[in-house]
């Protein structure tokens, strides 16, 4: 089996003396979609801001490509390849899409510490930006302000950020919220193709997109992870239809 | 130098403090429960000196001189809050300073068209005068007393309407979630606005009491203003029990600064240098002692929220 | 391909108000009214200053409420480098004064350089009102410095006796002084265009939008930002050696948190993080305050009334009222 790309192990966060993630750990190997549900307030969240550095953790390791995490911020993490979509979309609102995504462009090419060279006629960030807005379906929103964009657009403008980005894993944080039936299936069969250039940990409420997409389940209830396992594993698994579906067994 | 001499510092340094303790309390509870920074909490304490000096001279009473600084302090700021204040509580701070900023021009000019360019001067009532003895000091002057007492009642005061009345309840709740307050039925405006008058009313307070020991003038309010954010920076904005910690501590750092600093220097330099090198640092302490607090805990020392 | 009109109604705006600035005192002195040539200087000063601070304040969104002490810094780099060449006494180490005005600038933009590093470094750990206190307690910290410090004037400020020399330039001549000005003006103007246009430019607006978006895509906003801060501050302290020498003069109060204050009003009575936003801003703002002064002794009260409505009422300043919303690409 593949080294995982990411690995987790033992990782805490209290707030007060409720524990958001209760020694969590999990792997995402390559070219795998492995997507974390949960009821509310499982925790889930929490774990993407540990593992993306915007939460600092109480206890436990990250290893990312076989590099421990530790003391590394947010940016440092991303510049690692590690790329992110958030649950509530954060966006650059003044910016138009495709500013949006030339921001990640240029932060890929290295220093952003250039001060004369106008990005606006630089094709060597507008293009490679306008390409990943085109493989996400924005273009034609390309000069509109983030702002401006719908729900489901800006989902969809994060995921361009992050493929921007070249990410080497990516965590999304329900990319289907807000989306309407259409917006889901085509997202759903969008990071299908996705997978292939890198491995994706997929928090997600949808569960149609949960079971088409996802190589492995993991089921965090009360920051404990209570399974991992495949799609048929963790339907059939008893522990997760008691704590999960609310079955009593 | 003697030990008196010392101690005497040391009170003064404690007089200051809780002058600007009774600023830092209104401008934190003002950040806290409002989330609204007030450049014009200066021009409230000049509000009450002037209104303390103006109805002394006229009724011969600094008491009622007192009474009618509060009421005109808490009258000038409920009626800010009403016409102008209440607007910025959904703006961001860069408003908020400049809308505030723009109100410190106003209320300066407007006293010194009330009042003229020249100074009011205040007596310390005859009750306060003198000086009493204080075992270890020799004499410390009544008056400046008082202020530390004043200071300590308020301070108390403060605690047992935050923690134990209706009102505070309602502050504490408004300090944590705004719209489950109102979704209480509780009335936020009228809260807000009692808060900021209670804020004014101690602003007005302290400069009703200071205009005894200075000159009442126009621009008397800065300063104090400057000083009560470094408090309430060091202490943690939106703490009152930072403010009370931060307000001693910059009280009493630079009074000390100021009378031991050029002492210090003057061990190593010849006496002339030592005093300039000693009071130029010496007007800088706070400010460095700021720094290196916020340096290390960029909230403060109390930080109210996580 | 985005929709590309060739010339924006704001860039007309900017176009028509960079020629009156210049237009004002040419016609002036054809007329021999000097005072009115200075007045216009006052405005290409107190603009360069602003344009300095709109690289932190409106691009980068950071509320520095300290900027006077760069302004002051500059001041005192013109005062007390000239005084020391008027006075033939050497400075520290043997190094002699100057009155050249390139050499000024350029030991003002290293001073104020110097100084705005670590001020930046220990303020941009915090952020919202802290931000806004610490630097202006790092300002009053320098301010009560020059206050209490009495080598070079302490509370009553220094004089320039005369006007520091610019190489084939009479500048003791008020309108080839403003026209000096006006050069540096355009300059930072054009320096600041090109920043704001460019990757650093980006990033640095990206953070004032959004500081987390920016830290995803991996780019630390602290570093953006302090390049900022002192590139801000260095264009401030230029403005600040200037206003020294227009005025023959440089005392704390160009340190004062009330000059902090007025940088702020200027870029906001003209519009946040636009172009030209600090020139309208200062033109507007030298105006009403010689207007209103011609009117009533008691003209602060009126400029605290119109600066409070601007607030509440008309958010994007002058250039919101003439040249329509911003736009980003």
């Amino acid at each position: 089996m593949a080294e995982p790309v990411l690995e987790i192990r033992e990782l805490r966060k209290n707030f007060g003396a409720l524990a958001a993630t209760d020694g969590v750990s999990l792997d995402l190997r390559p070219g795998e979609i492995h997507a974390l549900i949960g009821p509310n307030g499982a925790g889930k969240s929490t774990l993407i801001h540990q593992i993306s550095g915007s939460i600092r953790s109480d206890s436990g390791t990250i290893r990312f490509l076989g590099q421990d995490m530790a003391g590394l911020d947010m940016a440092a993490r991303a510049r690692l390849g590690l790329g992110r979509s958030f649950q509530i979309s954060s966006l650059a609102p003044e910016f138009s899409s495709l500013r949006n995504v030339m921001l990640a462009v240029q932060a890929k090419q290295g220093s952003s510490l250039r001060f004369f060279r106008p990005v606006m006629g630089d094709r060597s960030l507008t293009d490679p930006a306008m390409a990943m807005l085109e493989r996400v379906g924005l273009a034609e929103r390309a000069h509109l302000p983030a702002a401006e964009l719908s729900h489901g657009e800006r989902r969809q403008l994060e995921i361009a950020i992050a493929l921007a980005l070249g990410s080497k894993a990516f965590l999304f944080d329900e990319p289907m919220a807000g989306m309407g039936p259409e917006g889901s299936k085509s997202l759903t069969t969008f990071l299908d193709g996705l997978r292939h250039e890198a491995p994706i940990l997929l928090v997600e409420h949808d569960m149609d997109a949960v079971f088409a997409l996802a190589d492995r389940i993991s089921v965090l209830v009360y920051g404990r992870v209570i399974a991992t396992g495949t799609v048929d594993e963790i339907r059939n698994d008893p522990e997760v239809r008691r704590a999960y579906l609310g079955e009593t067994a | 130098m003697s030990i008196a001499l010392l101690i005497e510092q040391l009170l003064n340094g404690l007089q200051l403090g809780v002058m600007l303790f009774l600023m830092a309390a209104g401008l934190t509870l003002i950040f806290g429960v409002m989330g609204l920074i007030n450049l014009a909490h200066g021009s409230l304490y000049m509000v009450g000196a002037f209104a303390c000096a103006a109805v002394a001279a006229a009724t011969g009473s600094f008491w009622i001189g007192l009474v009618a600084s509060l009421i005109a302090s808490a009258a000038a700021g409920a009626i800010t809050e009403i016409v102008v204040i209440r607007r910025l509580y959904d703006r961001d701070h860069l408003d908020q300073v400049l809308a505030t900023f723009a109100l410190i021009l106003m209320f300066s000019e407007g006293m010194r068209w009330l009042f003229g360019s020249f100074p009011l001067y205040l007596d310390i009532p005859p009750l306060l005068q003198g000086a009493v003895p204080l075992p270890g000091v020799g004499q410390y002057q009544l008056y400046r007393l008082a202020i530390i007492g004043v200071g300590i009642v308020v301070a108390i005061g403060l605690y047992f309407l935050i923690a134990r009345t209706r009102l505070g309840m309602r502050i504490r709740a408004g300090e944590s979630d705004r719209e489950m307050i109102g979704a209480l039925g509780v009335d936020i405006r009228t809260l807000y606005t009692v808060v900021f008058a209670l804020g004014a009313a101690l602003a007005g307070l302290a400069g009703a009491m200071v205009g005894a020991l200075q000159s009442v003038q126009v621009g008397m309010g800065e300063p104090v203003l400057i000083l009560a954010f470094v408090v309430i920076v060091i202490g943690g904005i939106g703490s009152i029990k930072g403010a009370l910690f931060g307000a001693i501590l910059v009280g009493v750092v630079d009074t000390m600064g100021r009378f031991l600093l050029p002492k210090i220097f003057a061990l190593v330099l010849p006496a002339a240098q030592a005093g300039l090198i000693g009071a130029a640092l010496a007007s800088m302490l706070i400010y460095i002692v700021m720094a290196f607090i916020l340096a290390f805990r960029p909230s403060g020392l109390f930080a109210a929220q996580s | 391909m985005p929709p590309k009109p060739r010339l924006s109604r704001e860039t007309v705006v900017n176009i028509l108000l960079a020629l009156m600035l210049l237009a004002f005192p040419l016609g002036a002195s054809a007329m021999g009214e000097t005072f009115y040539i200075t007045l216009a200087t006052r405005i290409v000063v107190l603009a360069l200053a602003a344009v300095g601070l709109n690289i932190a304040l409106g691009l980068g969104g950071l509320v520095s409420f300290g900027h006077a002490a760069f302004f002051g810094l500059g001041g005192y780099v013109a005062g007390i480098l000239s005084t020391h060449a008027f006075n033939a006494e050497p400075l520290l180490f043997g190094i002699e004064g100057t009155t050249s005005m390139p050499v000024i600038w350029l030991v003002a933009v290293m001073i104020c350089g110097i100084i705005a590093l670590p001020i930046g470094a220990i303020s941009l750990r915090t952020t919202g009102v802290y931000f806004i206190m610490i630097t202006l307690a790092f300002a009053q910290m320098i301010y009560f410095f020059a206050v209490s410090w009495p080598a070079y004037g302490g509370e009553d400020g220094l004089s320039i006796y005369v006007r520091n020399e610019f190489p084939g330039v009479n500048t003791a001549q008020p309108l080839s002084f403003f026209l000096i000005c006006y050069v540096l003006l355009m300059l930072a103007l054009g320096l600041f265009w090109l920043l704001r246009g460019a990757r650093f430019g980006a990033a640095l607006e990206a953070g004032r939008q959004n500081a987390t978006r920016l830290a995803a895509v991996g780019i630390a906003p602290f570093n953006i930002r302090l390049v900022a801060f002192v590139v801000s501050a260095m264009m401030t302290g230029i403005a600040g050696a200037l206003f020294a020498d227009l005025n023959k003069f440089v005392s704390p109060s160009m340190l004062s948190w009330h000059m902090s204050g007025e940088l702020i009003v200027l870029i906001i009575l003209g519009g946040k993080a636009r172009l030209f936003g600090p020139v309208a801003g200062a033109m507007l703002y030298v105006l009403i305050e010689y207007a209103l002064g011609g009117i009533t002794e008691h003209w602060q009260f009126f400029l605290g009334l119109i600066l409070l409505c601007v607030v509440l009422f008309a958010r994007g300043g002058l250039l919101g009222l003439l040249a329509g919303k911003a736009r980003h690409g």
